[in-house]
């Protein structure tokens, strides 16, 4: 895959080549691609001379960090107490309706991956989720739709 | 009981009446010594949640000898129910920056980090802008120091100080053993003050204000004020800077929604204490210390979902690197569950209460170790609510 060789390259020009580099780098395929393919930690581990298993490793210690292949929108609802509180549950299934997915799920285009996550910081504000690196709160069904509609229209 | 506080609100955190380039300025004059001095006066401990006395760590790092000294901002707040250190790095992040340099200063650092939790990620370019900006002034101040960004990637167990220097280092954010402590081998080994984003403001703000005020507010063990992120069943969530000390009563008092149950002080890694005991529980290091999480419950509320919540939280974040609490945690949510649908006959709650005391003495690091609080607190208050 040259698309993922030589964005490898350009995070380690970067972010230098050494173990402190590891996590910069891993973030900034993350960015890009939404997860880490063994593709990319192969690659990696050859531009910083180290073993693929300590970037496997690493890589799979963190959350954010996904090595299973996910969708261009990643959909973090968390599910810490306050937010449970005040209808984490409804959200989620809110969610499940609109993509036709469940948690952990990938949708068929690959558009969307919902997931539940831990808190985000947002507890007096709660309901919470994050798309990408984008947080929304205060969440009702309807936000929600207009939120996912949003983000299926930016698609086309 | 000792004496407690009335609630009282304070403006020392946000407050605008306070130019940081200037406390800076007239800081970076005066001789070290002094400044340590201060800081151990004011009697200031960490605002995450340990608490150790912060001058102390100040004190010990700049006694240390070696090339290369860090200071180290702990931005990785993941804590269910604490949202004050995004607070504080949007609304006042030059007074983040301004104690870094001072603690810089005082131990004889050129190199600041500061560890921002990955769920912050929509932060990281305003607050990259505003470091750039910082280093203009520290170099018309004629100071070398220098601040990073780096950036974490969703792990709980980071914010513990020294799975937080692996993390850094790029590896796997599994805590050390202790000793050696963060002041004689932190970030690459080298001496290191780690400290909370809220903690650098107050310093910055006692070199401010000097020693004696912030010494006023308070209790003797509780010195200052503390900013408390407010959550739950309250009408008034937000951000709140209090005097430390209060009762529980007088802050449910102020914020309960007249139908308080109990009140999860300072996260999962807490307690939780229960309406009975509002008015003898002080909040602060002589009673229930907290990193500022201050979850409400009324009495709709089931307590079983909330411990279970917790413990779901825990063997997630579990960095399952020792077994007491790899397996603990996985053990103790069985244990609830199998109880609650009456597998496990109700004297089973005692063993599992048995198995948090041995991850007390037992775990490697905080995480671990803290499981007993909140799992004890509610199993002995609610133990009803577990079994029916």
């Amino acid at each position: 895959m040259p698309e993922i060789k030589e964005l490898v390259k350009n995070l380690a020009d970067k972010h230098g080549r050494n173990r402190e580099s590891l996590l910069p780098i891993l973030q900034g395929i993350v960015k890009e691609e939404r997860s880490i393919s063994e593709e990319a930690m192969t690659e990696v581990a050859r531009e910083l001379e180290m073993s693929a298993a300590l970037v496997y490793g690493t890589a799979s210690f963190y959350s954010f960090l996904d090595i299973k292949p996910r969708g261009k929108y990643v959909i973090r609802v968390c599910r810490t107490i306050t937010c449970d509180m005040k209808g984490k549950k409804e959200i989620v299934d809110t969610l499940k309706d609109l993509l036709k997915i469940n948690v952990g799920e990938t949708t068929k285009d690959n558009k969307f991956t919902l997931l539940e996550t831990n808190c985000l910081g947002w507890c007096h504000k709660g309901p919470a989720m994050l798309i990408n690196e984008e947080a929304y709160t205060e969440l009702t069904p309807e936000k929600v739709s207009d939120v996912i509609d949003d983000y299926m229209k930016k698609l086309d | 009981m000792p004496d407690t506080k009335k609630l009282q609100r304070v403006d020392l955190i946000f407050t605008e009446e306070c130019s940081y380039k200037d406390v800076l300025q007239n800081t970076l004059k005066r001789p070290k010594d002094e400044i340590v001095q201060e800081i151990l006066d004011s009697g200031l401990r960490g605002r995450g949640g340990a608490g150790f006395p912060t001058g102390l760590k100040w004190k010990f790092t700049a006694q240390e000898e070696s090339d290369e000294k860090f200071v180290v901002c702990n931005a990785d707040e993941g804590e269910p129910g604490t949202f004050k250190d995004r607070e504080i790095l949007t609304r006042v992040p030059f007074k983040v920056f301004g104690g870094m340099a001072v603690c810089g200063y005082v131990i004889g650092s050129k190199q600041g980090y500061m560890y921002l939790r990955g769920e912050y990620e929509y932060l990281k370019e305003d607050i990259q802008k505003r470091i750039d900006e910082f280093h203009k002034t520290l170099d018309e101040l004629g100071f070398d120091f220098r601040i990073q960004l780096l950036m974490g990637c969703g792990a709980y167990i980071c914010g513990e100080e020294s799975a937080l220097f692996e993390s850094m280092e790029g590896k796997r954010g599994e805590p050390r053993n202790k000793p050696p402590y963060p002041t004689q081998e932190g970030f690459r080994r080298k001496p290191t003050v780690i400290n909370n984003v809220e903690t650098l403001v107050y310093s910055l703000m006692i070199c401010n204000v000097g020693s004696q005020k912030f010494q006023e507010l308070g209790t003797a063990d509780s010195r200052g004020s503390k900013v408390f992120s407010v959550s739950g069943d309250t009408p008034i969530p937000g951000i709140y800077e209090l005097e430390l000390g209060m009762s529980l009563a007088e802050f449910v008092e102020e914020f309960g929604d007249g139908d308080t149950k109990s009140v999860q002080v300072g996260g999962a890694a807490g307690f939780c204490v229960p309406r009975k005991k509002f008015n003898d529980t002080i909040i602060g290091f002589e009673g229930v210390p907290t990193g500022g999480s201050m979850m409400l419950f009324n009495s709709s509320r089931s307590m079983y979902n909330v411990l279970k919540n917790y413990v779901e939280f825990f063997r997630e974040e579990s960095c399952g690197q020792c077994t007491p609490c790899r397996v603990g945690c996985q053990q103790l949510l069985k244990g609830i569950e199998a109880v609650k649908k009456g597998e496990k006959p109700t004297t089973y709650l005692k063993t599992l209460l048995k198995l948090t005391e041995v991850m007390k003495v037992t775990a490697k690091c905080g995480l671990g170790q803290s499981v007993a609080n909140s799992f004890s607190s509610i199993v002995d208050n609610f133990k009803e609510e577990m079994i029916y």
